[in-house]
C-alpha cells in the first residue's frame, strides 16, 4: 500500500514552475509521507519530533472540546425552545444541529486560512508551515455558533494577512492569530459576538418572543432523512420558552453576583459545560484533560498555565477583599467555572510564538495574563470577560519581558567576564 | 547590626499604617481579609530582608577571612538551605570533593554500544591526517614530505602557513602513499601506509623541573604535539604565545555510544600523570579534571588518584561530560581569558613524549553502531582509515560513518580517516526512505526528547539510529526546548537568534563565546523546527573571532 500510494503521489506531482500548485502538492505529500531527506551538516540523527507532530498534538488535545461543543450547540438550542431538555433526549437532533452549525465554520476556517498560507508559502518559496493547523482548529471553538460565515471569512483574512504574513509568516507573529480573528469580530461586528443574544444558535431572538430559525439544509435534507427512519425532526414552529434568556453565567454574575448565577445554572451544569457560550470553552473537564495532555507531552508550557492560574487567583483574592461590585464578590474559585479562563489558559496563552520565550519570562507572562484578564473581566462595565484582551495585551509585552530576563543574564555574565 | 534595624522600623511603620487602614475599614469581612493579607506580606518581607542582610553580612565576613571564591560560595544562609533541599546528594565515593549535580540534559540511548574488550587493530594499515579538520587553517598548508617518502612516527608532515610554528606530526611510521588534493589544489589528506613495526623519531630528554615555560612550549611545538591542545573560546589550536588561565580535562564522555575512558587509560596511570605534570607547567592556574559521579562505582583510579590537579565531580545527563559545560559550571571564561582543553588520549600522547621520549599517537577507538556485527574497541593510532576500521564488520553498505558521536561528529566516507581529536567511530543507517505517516504513527522506535512519543515510559530502551531528518526545516516555533537541554546559564535560542540577526552585543553578552558546537548539538538534535544550530553557532564564533 505504501508503494502504491508513493507511486500515485509521484505520478500526480505537478510541474515545479507552477509554484502555488507545487507548494500545495508538497504540503499534502509531506502530510502522507515523511520525506526521504537525510541530515547534512551538524547533527546526524534527528529527534522524531517535528512541527507537524507538535501542531497535531495540540489539535488532538482539543478533540473532546469539539465533541462536547458540537453537542452543546444543539442542546442549548433545544433548551431555549423548551424541547428535549434532558441532556440525552433528542440526541440525533442535537448532534446533527451542532454539526450543521460547526462544520461550515471549520471548513471555512481551514479553506480560507490554509489558502492564504499556501499562497504566501508559494510566494516565499518554502514549504507550508503547519502553524495554521492549530489556529484553524481554534477559531471555530472561540466564535459564537451563529456567526455569519462571511464575517468569519473576513476575520480570518484579516488575522492571517495582517497578523501573520505581514510579519513574515509562522513563527514571526507578535499576537495570537486565533485571538486576532476573534478580536476583529469583537470590534468590527460587536453585535454578533457580545451580549446575551449570540451564544445560543438558531433562534430569531434568544429571549421571549423568539422563534426557531432553521435553514434550508435542516428543513429539506435532515428532516426528510430523519422521517425515513421514523425519528423526530426539527420543528420550524417552535418558540422560545417564557422567561428564557441566553445569558451566560458571567453576564448573570456581573449583574447579580454568584446568587444570580445559581438561580439559572447548577454548578454541575457549569462544570460539564452544558451552558451557553463559545463553542469550545464550556466543557471544563475536557479542557483540563486537554491541558494535562499538553503538559504531559511537553507540547505546551506548564509554567504559563500554572502562573496564569496563580495570577487569576491572586486577583480574585484581591477583588474578594475589595468587594466593590457584584462580580468582585464572587468567590475566587468560582471564576474557574465561569467564562473561558481554562480554555484561554490551555490553548491561547501557551502559544509558544507569541508568549515569552524564556522560562523565567513565562512565569511573569502567565501571571500578568491572569491579573490583567481578571481586571478586564471584573472591572469592565460593558463586557464581562477579559482573557482575549489580556492575552493580546501580554502578547505585545512578551518581548519586553524577555528583554529584561536577557538583560539579567547579560548583567550576570558581565560580573564574571570583567573580573 | 545597624543594617538589620532598618527593616524593623519599616515593619513597625507598616503596622502602624495598617492600624490606620483597620480603623477606616467598615469592618466587613472583605477588608479584614485585605488587612490580614497585608500583614502577612509585611511579615514575609521582614523575614526575607532579615535573611538577606544576614546572608550578606556572612559573605562580607567570609571575604575578610580571605576565603577563595569557591569556598565563599558555600558560606551563607540561603545557599546552604537550598543546596540541602533541592540538589541531588553526591555518591559516597565522591567524599568531600566539590560535587556539581547538573539537572538539565538528555541521554540518547542507541543500540550498538562497543563491547568492553579491546581488539588489536591489526587490520588497520593506512592512516591519514586531514588538514581541513583544524578550524581556521589555510586550505593549502605547507607539506614537508613527498609522496613515496618514508617517515617515522613523530616526523613533521605539514604546517599552517598562517602560523608556521604550529606543526603537525605523523602518527605512525611508514611510506607516504598519497597526498590527496581537493578543489583548487587544496590538500585534503596525507596518507601513510604503516610499517609492521613502528619506527619512532627520537627526542632529546627534557628536564621538566629545571626548564622554563618558554623552553617547554618550544619543545612541544617541535615535537608536533602542540595541536593536541585546543583553546576555548572557539575550539581552535591556541597560539604558542598565549597563556591559558586554566587547563580543563573531562575524564568522561556522555555522548551517545561514547567510549568508556576508564577502559582507555587502564594501566597507563603513570603516563597520564606525566601528561598532567607537563600541562601544570603550561598554565599559571590549575589543571582541572572533571570526574564522573554518575556511576554506581567510582571511575578509574588513574583519574581519581591524579596528583597536582583540581578535581570536580559532575553528575547528570549529556552534555555533562562536555568540557565546555564543566568549565561554565566551575569557572566560566572571562572576556580576556582563554582556557585550554585536552582529551584524555591527548594527555596520554603528551605524557608519553616525556615518559618514553617518543610521539606515541596510540588511540583506543570505540567502533560503535547498530549496523556493525561486532561493535568493539580497537587499539590503533590517530587518523586510522575508516575502511580498515570497519573491515568485515558491516552488516550492510547503506550506512554513514561518523568520526565522533552522532551529535557533533563529522560525516566521513570510507576513504577518509578518523578525526584528530576523535576516539569514536559511529556507524548509522542512512535514512533516505519515505515513511508513511511517519511523523504521526512511526513504524519503528526512534530516539526522542519529546513526551509525545511513548519513549518516556521506557527509559532504558535503546533505539536504532537513522540519519533521516524526521521532518522538514521550519521557522523557530517552540521555545524553552533548548533551555531545558543545556546545563549552563545561557539562553541558547536567544544567543543563536542574536547570531542570525547579526546582533554582536547580544552574542557577546549572552555568552556565545562559552559555547562550542558539541554543547548545542543536543539542542539541535531535539529541535522541532530542524534548525542547523551548530552551523549558526560556528558562524557567530567565526564573526567574533574575526573581530578580535
Amino acid at each position: 500500500m505504501k508503494k502504491a500510494l508513493l507511486k500515485f503521489f509521484q505520478r500526480i506531482e505537478p510541474d515545479k514552475s507552477k509554484r502555488l500548485l507545487h507548494t500545495g502538492y508538497e504540503a499534502f505529500f509531506t502530510f502522507a509521507f515523511v520525506p526521504n531527506h537525510v541530515t547534512k551538516d551538524g547533527v546526524h540523527v534527528r529527534d522524531g519530533m517535528d512541527l507537524k507532530r507538535l501542531m497535531t498534538f495540540v489539535v488532538l488535545s482539543m478533540q473532546l472540546c469539539y465533541l462536547l461543543g458540537t453537542y452543546n450547540i444543539g442542546h442549548q438550542h433545544f433548551v431555549a425552545l423548551g424541547q428535549f431538555t434532558g441532556l440525552f433526549e433528542g440526541f440525533h437532533l442535537k448532534l446533527s444541529y451542532g454539526l450543521v452549525k460547526l462544520l461550515p465554520m471549520w471548513i471555512v476556517a481551514h479553506v480560507v486560512g490554509l489558502g492564504i498560507e499556501f499562497y504566501f508559502s508559494a510566494k516565499r518559496g518554502h514549504g507550508v508551515e503547519e502553524g495554521y493547523l492549530v489556529t484553524g482548529a481554534l477559531i471555530p471553538l472561540i466564535m459564537p455558533p451563529d456567526l455569519p460565515l462571511w464575517i468569519l471569512t473576513l476575520s480570518i483574512i484579516f488575522a492571517v494577512i495582517i497578523g501573520k504574513e505581514a510579519f513574515g509568516g509562522t513563527g514571526m507573529n507578535v499576537v495570537n492569530i486565533a485571538l486576532l480573528a476573534r478580536v476583529f469580530v469583537f470590534f468590527a461586528y460587536p453585535g454578533d459576538i457580545s451580549g446575551d443574544e449570540v451564544w445560543v444558535a438558531g433562534l430569531t431572538k434568544a429571549a421571549e418572543g423568539g422563534m426557531a430559525d432553521y435553514g434550508w439544509f435542516t428543513l429539506h435534507v435532515l428532516n426528510p432523512l430523519f422521517d425515513t427512519f421514523g425519528w423526530t425532526g426539527f420543528d420550524p414552529a417552535a418558540a422560545v420558552v417564557d422567561g428564557y434568556t441566553g445569558a451566560t453565567p458571567l453576564a448573570l454574575a456581573s449583574k447579580g453576583g454568584w446568587d444570580a448565577v445559581t438561580q439559572v445554572y447548577t454548578p454541575s451544569q457549569m462544570f460539564w459545560g452544558i451552558i451557553p457560550g463559545s463553542v469550545g470553552e464550556t466543557g471544563k473537564p475536557f479542557i483540563v484533560l486537554g491541558a494535562l495532555m499538553l503538559i504531559a507531552t511537553g507540547v505546551a508550557s506548564w509554567r504559563i498555565m500554572v502562573s496564569m492560574a496563580m495570577g487569576m487567583v491572586f486577583m480574585g483574592l484581591v477583588f474578594n477583599a475589595w468587594g466593590f461590585n457584584p462580580l468582585m464578590e464572587v468567590p475566587w474559585y468560582y471564576h474557574f467555572s465561569m467564562g473561558s479562563f481554562l480554555f484561554a489558559m490551555a490553548y491561547m496563552a501557551t502559544d509558544p510564538v507569541t508568549a515569552a520565550s524564556t522560562n523565567k519570562g513565562k512565569w511573569l507572562y502567565g501571571f500578568f495574563i491572569g491579573v490583567v484578564g481578571m481586571l478586564v473581566r471584573v472591572m469592565n462595565p460593558a463586557y464581562p470577560e477579559g482573557w482575549m484582551l489580556a492575552i493580546l495585551f501580554m502578547n505585545v509585552f512578551a518581548p519586553l519581558i524577555d528583554y529584561f530576563v536577557l538583560q539579567g543574564n547579560i548583567k550576570k555574565r558581565l560580573k564574571y567576564v570583567q573580573q | 547590626m545597624k543594617k538589620s534595624t532598618s527593616p524593623f522600623f519599616l515593619t513597625l511603620s507598616m503596622m502602624l499604617l495598617a492600624q490606620g487602614v483597620f480603623a477606616q475599614g467598615s469592618g466587613s469581612q472583605g477588608s479584614d481579609l485585605l488587612l490580614y493579607g497585608l500583614l502577612a506580606a509585611v511579615v514575609l518581607i521582614f523575614f526575607y530582608l532579615l535573611m538577606q542582610v544576614s546572608d550578606h553580612m556572612l559573605a562580607i565576613e567570609a571575604q575578610r577571612m580571605g576565603l577563595n571564591p569557591d569556598q565563599r560560595k558555600k558560606v551563607g544562609i540561603i545557599p546552604s538551605m537550598t543546596a540541602g533541599l533541592f540538589s541531588k546528594s553526591a555518591p559516597a565515593y565522591v567524599g568531600k570533593a566539590p560535587f556539581i549535580p547538573l539537572k538539565k540534559g538528555f541521554n540518547i540511548l542507541l543500540e550498538g554500544a562497543a563491547e568492553k574488550k579491546v581488539a588489536t587493530g591489526d587490520q588497520v594499515r593506512t592512516f591519514g591526517l586531514e588538514p581541513g579538520q583544524f578550524l581556521g587553517m589555510s586550505p593549502i598548508p605547507k607539506v614537508l614530505v613527498e609522496e613515496g617518502a618514508n617517515v617515522k612516527a613523530g616526523d613533521l608532515l605539514f604546517y599552517d602557513k598562517k602560523r608556521p610554528e604550529i606543526q603537525y606530526a605523523a602518527p605512525v611510521s611508514g611510506e607516504v602513499i598519497e597526498i590527496r588534493r581537493g578543489e583548487k589544489r587544496s590538500i585534503t589528506a596525507i596518507v601513510i601506509l604503516a610499517d609492521k613495526e613502528l619506527q619512532y623519531r627520537t627526542f632529546d630528554a627534557f628536564d621538566l623541573e629545571k626548564s622554563s615555560r618558554e623552553d617547554l612550549v618550544t619543545y612541544l611545538l617541535d615535537a608536533g604535539v602542540w595541536p593536541h591542545i585546543r583553546q576555548r573560546p572557539y575550539n581552535i589550536v591556541p597560539n604558542p604565545q598565549d597563556i591559558p588561565r586554566d587547563i580543563f580535562i573531562s575524564t568522561f564522555d556522555t555522548a551517545p555510544l561514547a567510549p568508556d575512558l576508564d577502559l582507555v587509560v587502564e594501566g597507563r596511570g603513570d603516563v597520564f600523570q606525566k601528561g598532567l605534570d607537563v600541562l601544570g607547567k603550561l598554565t599559571p592556574g590549575k589543571v582541572v579534571l572533571g570526574l564522573n559521579a554518575n556511576g554506581k562505582t567510582a571511575p578509574s583510579a588513574v583519574f581519581t588518584g591524579a596528583q597536582g590537579v583540581e578535581k570536580f565531580w559532575f553528575s547528570g545527563k549529556h552534555p555533562a561530560g562536555n568540557p565546555g559545560v564543566q568549565i561554565h559550571n566551575i569557572r566560566p571564561i572571562g572576556a580576556k581569558d582563554q582556557v585550554w582543553v585536552l582529551g584524555v588520549q591527548d594527555v596520554l600522547t603528551m605524557g608519553a613524549l616525556f615518559a618514553s621520549k617518543k610521539y606515541d599517537a596510540a588511540r583506543t577507538v570505540a567502533v560503535a553502531g547498530a549496523e556493525l556485527n561486532h561493535p568493539q574497541y580497537v587499539r590503533t593510532y590517530l587518523g586510522a582509515s575508516i575502511a580498515d576500521l570497519v573491515k568485515d564488520n558491516l552488516k550492510h553498505e547503506h550506512v554513514r560513518a561518523i568520526s565522533g558521536d552522532i551529535l557533533s561528529g563529522s560525516k566521513l566516507g570510507m576513504s577518509n580517516f578518523l578525526g584528530f581529536y576523535d576516539d569514536q567511530l559511529t556507524i548509522v543507517k542512512e535514512g533516505d526512505d519515505f515513511e508513511l505517516f511517519g511523523w504521526l504513527i512511526p513504524q519503528e522506535g526512534r530516539p526522542s526528547v519529546s513526551g509525545t512519543y511513548p519513549n518516556v515510559l521506557f527509559p532504558a530502551r535503546q533505539y536504532q539510529a537513522s540519519t533521516n531528518t524526521r521532518g522538514e526545516r521550519r521557522a523557530f516555533v517552540m521555545t524553552g526546548q533548548y533551555e531545558d537541554l543545556l546545563p549552563m546559564s545561557i539562553y541558547p535560542q536567544h544567543v543563536l537568534k542574536a547570531v542570525i540577526t547579526g546582533d554582536y552585543e547580544g552574542m557577546e553578552g549572552l555568552g556565545l563565546k562559552e559555547l562550542v558546537e558539541e554543547d548545542v548539538a543536543l539542542c539541535e538534535f531535539a529541535c522541532t523546527s530542524k534548525q542547523p544550530l551548530q552551523k549558526i553557532l560556528r558562524e557567530g564564533l567565526d564573526l567574533m573571532h574575526a573581530e578580535e
